[in-house]
């Protein structure tokens, strides 16, 4: 049962602006999924709405993790329900260690029932922890000392992301553009350590652009969306096709929702 | 004026007030009673057997007192100065057993882990700590260095031409009201003189001092680093400074000769019954740095502005302040630096949160006078509201009579941010625990150049403070 997120009918709005229309998708542990779409058709709006951000409004639909329904849920219990959403611009929190916060991070998901105030997980063994993957993720031990995402490179922030998700061993990962604002080889190395900690536990969802973050992390399935809607979905050879041949093909076959991309891009929705 | 400094005895290095405050007691029948004028002042300076010098200085300074007006500016003080006792003996400061202390306060010991006997000493439950014996090693490392590290009014007794040369001579009765009022009735603060080369590995802690943690209402500190010299001093703790009197107005003059180096950190958690009004100033000679780390926490009222006077070429200052106001509470804070020399330079970084209807201000001054050439300042105050009622004012004052300057001044005020809890919200943190995470996030410039066992108890005081905070 933990082994699925189900999102059925999903409609979501922003600012009174409705930009997800009814997208239905299910994601198993160990698949892999890849959501494309060109810009302003609502990708994001995804992500932020499976996560829960304030501003981001459902209106009709559900979101289930495991049979528990994740809208009741506030963010940091969906966390520990076991979800994680890679940001694609993380905000910055000045003064705060990037190890400060993983360790509250991981204390917390760990151990769910927590209240504020109680003990942290031993910092010898998180430290332990936090060397380990950085060593496997090839990322620089300085690291730990710098203030989370402040001042940090692109690649850096993704990294970041790509961290604190190795830590946290969500249940269900959703990368938001995690390939955006990188070049070819931090790509490359970014798609290599997705693989590498999703394995057979993770559902993954890889909200991309484009094909080169696939290229480590196949995707079981390739869902297209347009105008808040999720209007084909295929395999990994959908994928391909996009990066090679854009949207087009698909907006001549789905009117509809190309009229609703057009509204949306009309009203300013990005 | 040359001061021979007889090696002072170990036992004296870390002197008691309790000793010379009752030598001359049985010629004087005193009564601790309210109220200010020149017999008080007479009586206050003979309990201390005084010399003429320091009694004439503390009447002088009482006119003056009665001369000057309130400041119209900064927080309402509204004291009738007669209603107040302006010394306390301390064998004569009320016992108070421990179920009379506040559950909050008890708690908030608890919660600090400070052990029993000091527990009851903060308190005021008891009327000494043996800080003596823990200490011990570390006051004959100092008096092998000639490092005077002592209470003022012993130093008045044991280094009568050292504490002469420059006491008030960084802070005159004139400066403000409260200086004046300080001149007349001080007791108590710290002395502490480092000799030429000296370097002072470990902070001094105003702890140190018996009695010390019992903070005097009025207490005149005097630091005097000579050339070449270095030194940490530390004073307050972050258990609330507790005291059934409300008005605490204190001196603290530092003088940082020629090369020498300086640090004053100050944490302190105030009731929320207290006036704190503290004038600090310090003096910076040739390439010396004098740094002033100030945390204020809490109290009814506080106003405070840490200054630096950078007198010759290559001074430098730096003022890292912390405030922190919650309901009732007004902090009135900012810093000071003149630069009166060339090639100077000074940096002040401000930061204050309010909360709960909470309010506070920053209110700064940078002076460049005529002649400082190529002096370079650069000010960053910042203000975190953390909800509506709340309030932060800023009141900067820039006043340049150079050209050839380099002066910055920045200024922020926010929320917390929706995007920042969002974010640390989906890493699994609470809101409350996320919101506490981004107000430790943001006095982090301060906290990080406090001593560990500080920094550690400020974030454990920030925690505390932001409890019950979110709804």
């Amino acid at each position: 049962m933990s082994d699925v997120l189900a999102i059925r009918d999903l409609h979501v709005s922003v600012a009174g602006k409705p930009i997800l229309k009814g997208v239905c998708l299910e994601i198993r542990r160990g698949e892999v999924h890849a959501l494309m779409g060109p810009n302003g058709s609502g990708k994001s709006t995804l992500g932020f709405a499976i996560m829960g951000h304030p501003g981001y409004e459902v209106t009709g639909g559900s979101i289930e993790l495991g049979g528990q329904d994740l809208l009741a849920m506030e963010p940091h219990e969906r966390a520990r329900a076991g979800l994680f959403l890679a940001f694609q611009r993380p905000v910055a929190i000045p003064g705060v260690k990037m190890a400060d916060f993983l360790r509250h991070a991981v204390t917390n998901v760990r151990r769910p029932e927590r209240k504020e105030g109680e003990e942290l997980i031993p910092m010898r063994q998180f430290r332990k922890e936090l060397r380990d993957q950085m060593e496997q993720l090839r990322i620089d031990q300085e690291f730990a000392r710098r203030y989370v995402n402040d001042g940090f490179s692109g690649g850096e922030m993704k990294r970041a992301e790509i961290l604190q998700m190795a830590m946290l061993r969500p249940k269900f990962a959703v990368l938001d553009e995690t390939d955006s604002g990188l070049d070819v080889d931090a790509v490359r190395l970014a798609s290599q350590s997705i693989a590498q900690i999703g394995g057979r536990q993770m559902g993954i969802l890889i909200i991309t652009h484009h094909e080169q973050l696939l290229e480590y992390n196949r995707p079981s399935f390739t869902h297209v969306i347009l105008g808040g809607r999720i209007v084909e979905t295929g395999g990994p050879e959908l994928a391909l096709e996009l990066h090679k041949h854009g949207y087009d093909r698909i907006r001549a076959a789905h009117p509809e929702a190309l009229a609703d991309e057009a509204q949306m891009t009309a009203a300013g929705i990005k | 004026m040359a001061t021979d400094l007889s090696k002072p005895r170990a036992a004296d290095v870390l002197g008691e007030i309790n000793k010379y405050d009752f030598r001359n007691r049985e010629q004087y029948v005193f009564k601790a009673r309210k109220g200010l004028n020149r017999r008080i002042v007479e009586e206050i300076s003979a309990m201390k057997g005084e010399p003429a010098w320091m009694r004439d200085f503390r009447l002088r300074s009482l006119e003056i007192f009665e001369s000057k007006p309130l400041p119209q500016w900064g927080g309402s003080i509204p004291i009738d100065f007669q209603q107040v006792y302006y010394y306390l003996k301390p064998t004569d400061r009320q016992g108070r057993t421990w179920d009379e202390v506040p559950p909050e306060i008890k708690s908030t010991f608890d919660k600090l882990g400070i052990p029993e006997a000091e527990k009851k000493f903060l308190a005021g439950v008891k009327a000494q700590y043996e800080s003596e014996v823990v200490y011990g090693s570390l006051k004959e490392d100092l008096s092998r260095q000639g490092v005077i590290f002592t209470d003022t009014d012993t130093a008045l007794k044991e280094y009568p031409d050292l504490l002469r040369e420059y006491f008030s001579t960084i802070i005159p009765p004139e400066d403000n009201k409260f200086a004046a009022l300080n001149s007349a009735v001080w007791s108590g603060g710290s002395f502490v003189y480092i000799p030429p080369g000296v370097k002072v590995e470990f902070p001094l802690q105003a702890y140190f001092r018996i009695n010390a943690a019992q903070m005097g209402q009025f207490e005149r500190t005097l630091i005097i680093a000579d050339e070449g010299a270095q030194v940490h001093y530390v004073e307050g703790c972050t258990a609330p400074m507790y005291s059934t009197e409300s008005l605490h107005a204190a001196v603290v003059e530092v003088v940082a000769k020629r090369g020498s180096r300086l640090r004053y950190t100050t944490i302190q958690n105030w009731a929320n019954n207290i006036y704190n009004l503290v004038t600090k100033r310090a003096v910076a000679c040739q390439d010396a740095l004098v740094e002033w780390v100030d945390g204020n926490l809490g109290s009814r009222l506080t106003m405070k502005y840490p200054s630096i006077y950078m007198k010759e070429p290559g001074a430098r200052g730096e003022i890292l302040s912390v405030a922190f106001a919650s309901t009732g509470q007004h902090q009135d804070a900012g810093a000071k630096v003149v630069h009166c020399a060339p090639h100077t330079s000074s940096r002040i970084v401000s930061k204050s949160i309010s909360k709960n209807g909470g309010r506070t201000s920053y209110r700064g001054l940078c002076k460049v006078l005529k002649g400082a050439k190529r002096a370079k300042s650069n000010v960053v105050c910042d203000a975190l509201i953390l909800d509506p009622q709340s309030r932060s004012d800023t009141y900067p004052y820039i006043e340049i009579e150079e050209q050839d300057v380099m002066v910055g001044h920045e200024a922020s005020v926010s929320r917390i941010g929706e995007e920042q809890l969002f974010y640390l919200k989906s890493r699994g943190l609470s809101e409350q625990e996320a919101a506490t995470m981004i107000v430790s996030g943001f006095i982090e410039p301060l906290v990080k150049e406090l001593p560990m066992e500080y920094a550690i108890e400020m974030n454990r005081l920030i925690e505390l403070q932001m409890e019950g905070t979110v709804g």
